[in-house]
């Protein structure tokens, strides 16, 4: 049985569990203090148990279910190949590299799941990363990426093979997929992970994200439905490394692709045309604000990526202004990304900005006001005018990278 | 044609504040709003509405509460809205979410088109949209950025992915989750206002959606938060205030360190 219950007897009105829900489940009528009315839980609880940890006379008691044991005849940790054009995904190696350790300790094996059209010979590369068995649906229908065939496919390999649990790259694909087959399968979804381990006890998949713009992180567990899928926050785990002579096992998978109805078409696919990096993959960003103050001077941040090989990001200030396309927002609406290197320039750091980017390794901050709350997380931060130091600086690194 | 948009009222996440002692996240005086991205998702189907006809229709499953979120629905334009709200729809997880919405929308007739906001700012989960049209056995299309043409029973939409964007045509009928560079979502009238305050929100529950009680709320949830924690926050590193030649020489050997230059 499964539930919060507040003991009237020990609890002291205090209100602490009030402020500590992430979810604004606790109301307490009257005020606090002896005076007012107990606690009383609403609908939006969760059962995270922010408050028992908060309550300091030990009255509030959450009941779980404790009936753990992953079903026997799941066995597995499989990711999901995301793959296009005949490319593997970067996610998919820091997958493999996370899913190895999750299979080792559970004593299973790492399986790859590859769909799509004339990809067979991608197998050996999954296996050099990591992989005991790639399981691999090649068929013309599965040719560009579609929801449809790909979460049927998906989830008739797992009725067939009944993995433990399923990594996805937390891209445009794996994003959209997943939850497509979450449903199918009636399972578990944790989205956009940032760390996995494996519960020694239970054996249970211990998936930990962000939540509330990155305020706040949620640990989750999937106790019963199987298999555990997550999709994964890309550039956050470790790449596999590559043994091109670690053996493996291919297995075909057969798909009836006259059975598959499929009723969306993808017509054509339009690179977005840059002559730098996407910021999804780049290891270096260099990112503009508001401080720049007009579209011209926007050419400065384009200038100093070049100078480094380095994609261009922007604060939602800069992409509301129109000086650059919505795809180089990083922020909470925007994107989130974690690169080696994030260079802020004119950018103040509004949390919405920082929810988006402060997974970076190591943060450059360049900016006027001493006050900027961007100071707060950057490894080096410049106090100063950017329109003297980022043109000093793209000078300074063209003159390097000649000298190279 | 018949459009529903999936709406939810979350706090303003960029109101939300750390108390700085306890570490805890500090909800007092924090407003609560309609998600940002399901703007976008109501402004898409009020222009579908005036470029096509038919009707939109805001539903949304939250407590009591998100009535408010509804009624700000219909001053933006929408004809109709419907709150699914029962106690025992309550701590619902995507998938159970996802499972009542579609049962919601079953019971509105189903639709031509269904939007959805990307994501929720609170949970950015980006799952319950492509969840709904799994549960309702229909095509989806994820971050959507430009719906192109509609007809003929058909629609061709513009879709964000790493790299570039994808054209892609589906039948309908059809759900879309839309991004923030789909349109500019427009400010409720005067008269939207007053409408809004006059229409009755329908309230339904588990029996008038026909739902099972066994796939909705905590029940209904295979997932579950076992545990929430303040990120440790980033080591502050260090800020220096020197002459542009020496922030410069600065940043230089911190790349060098770095291996970037």
């Amino acid at each position: 049985m499964t539930g919060i219950r507040i003991r009237e007897d020990v609890c002291t009105r205090c209100g602490e569990c009030v402020a500590a829900c992430p979810f604004g489940a606790i109301e307490i009528t009257g005020g606090t203090g002896a005076t007012s009315g107990l606690p009383r839980v609403n609908d939006s609880c969760t059962l995270c148990g922010a408050c028992t940890d908060s309550c300091p006379v030990g009255a509030i008691e959450i009941a779980r279910d404790s009936g753990a044991g992953p079903a026997p005849d799941h066995k597995d940790v499989w990711v999901f190949a995301e793959q296009r054009g005949g490319r593997i995904a970067g996610v998919v190696f820091e997958l493999l590299g996370e899913g190895r350790k999750l299979a080792d300790s559970l004593g299973q094996r790492l399986g790859a799941a590859l769909l799509g059209s004339g990809v067979r010979g991608l197998a050996p590369e999954l296996i050099a990363h990591g992989a005991d068995v790639v399981y691999v649906a090649d068929d013309p229908c599965l040719d560009r990426f579609r929801d449809e065939p790909y979460a049927l496919v998906l989830e008739g390999m797992v009725n067939k093979y009944s993995p433990n649990i399923i990594l996805f790259g937390a891209t445009s694909t794996g994003r959209s997929l997943a939850p497509r087959l979450a449903g199918k399968l009636r399972t578990g979804l944790t989205a956009d992970c940032t760390g996995l381990e494996i519960d020694t006890e239970t054996g249970l998949l211990r998936q930990t994200r962000p939540a509330f713009g990155g305020n706040i992180m949620a640990t989750i567990l999937c106790r019963k439905a199987r298999p555990q899928m997550a999709t994964v926050r890309p550039r956050v785990m470790k790449r596999a490394g590559a043994d091109p002579g670690r053996a493996g096992e291919v297995i075909p998978f057969a798909v009836d692709s006259g059975r598959m109805r499929i009723r969306t078409d993808v017509l054509e696919f339009v690179e977005e045309v840059t002559d730098t990096v996407s910021i999804e993959d780049a290891d270096i960003i260099v990112s503009g604000g508001r401080g720049l103050g007009e579209a011209r001077n926007f050419s400065l941040i384009q200038d100093l990526a070049r100078a480094m090989k380095a994609a261009v990001g922007a604060s939602r200030a800069a992409v509301d202004s129109g000086w650059i396309a919505y795809s180089h927002q990083v922020g909470q609406t925007g994107k989130t990304v974690c690169p080696k290197i994030y260079i802020a320039v004119g950018i103040s750091g509004a949390v919405q900005h920082l929810a988006g980017m402060q997974g970076s390794e190591v943060i450059i901050a360049i900016n006027k006001d001493p006050e900027a709350p961007i100071f707060k997380v950057a490894t080096l931060g410049i106090v100063g005018d950017l329109f003297e130091v980022v043109p000093a600086l793209t000078k300074e690194l063209r003159k390097a990278s000649g000298a190279d | 044609m018949k459009v529903i948009v999936c709406i939810k009222q979350v706090p303003d996440t960029t109101e939300v504040k750390i108390n700085p002692e306890t570490g805890t996240l500090m909800r007092e005086g924090v407003p609560a709003i309609i998600n940002p991205f399901d703007q976008y998702a109501l402004e898409e189907g009020i222009l579908t509405r005036e470029r096509h006809g038919g009707t939109v229709t805001a539903i949304s499953m939250g407590p009591p509460q998100a009535r408010e979120a509804l009624r700000d629905a219909v001053a933006m334009g929408v004809d109709d809205a419907v709150l699914l709200c029962d106690q025992r729809f309550a701590g619902a997880d995507t998938l159970a979410t996802a499972y009542t919405l579609a049962r919601a929308i079953e019971r509105l007739g189903g639709a031509d088109l269904i939007i959805c906001g990307k994501q929720a700012i609170d949970g950015d989960t980006a799952q319950v949209g492509p969840g709904v049209a799994e549960e309702l056995d229909i095509p989806h299309i994820s971050y959507v950025k430009k719906v192109v043409s509609i007809g003929d029973g058909r629609i061709k939409v513009e879709r964000m992915v790493e790299g570039g964007v994808e054209v892609i045509e589906s039948s309908m009928p059809v759900l879309i989750t839309v991004m923030k560079d789909i349109n500019q979502p427009r400010l409720p009238t005067l008269k939207g206002i007053m409408r809004a305050k006059r229409t009755e929100i329908k309230v339904w529950g588990l029996e008038d959606i026909g739902a099972e009680e066994g796939r909705v709320g905590l029940t209904g949830s295979p997932t579950e938060v076992i545990r929430v924690f303040t990120p440790e926050l980033r080591k502050r590193g260090q800020v220096i205030e020197v002459p542009t030649e020496e922030a410069v020489a600065a940043v230089v050997r911190k790349l060098r360190e770095l291996r970037a230059v």
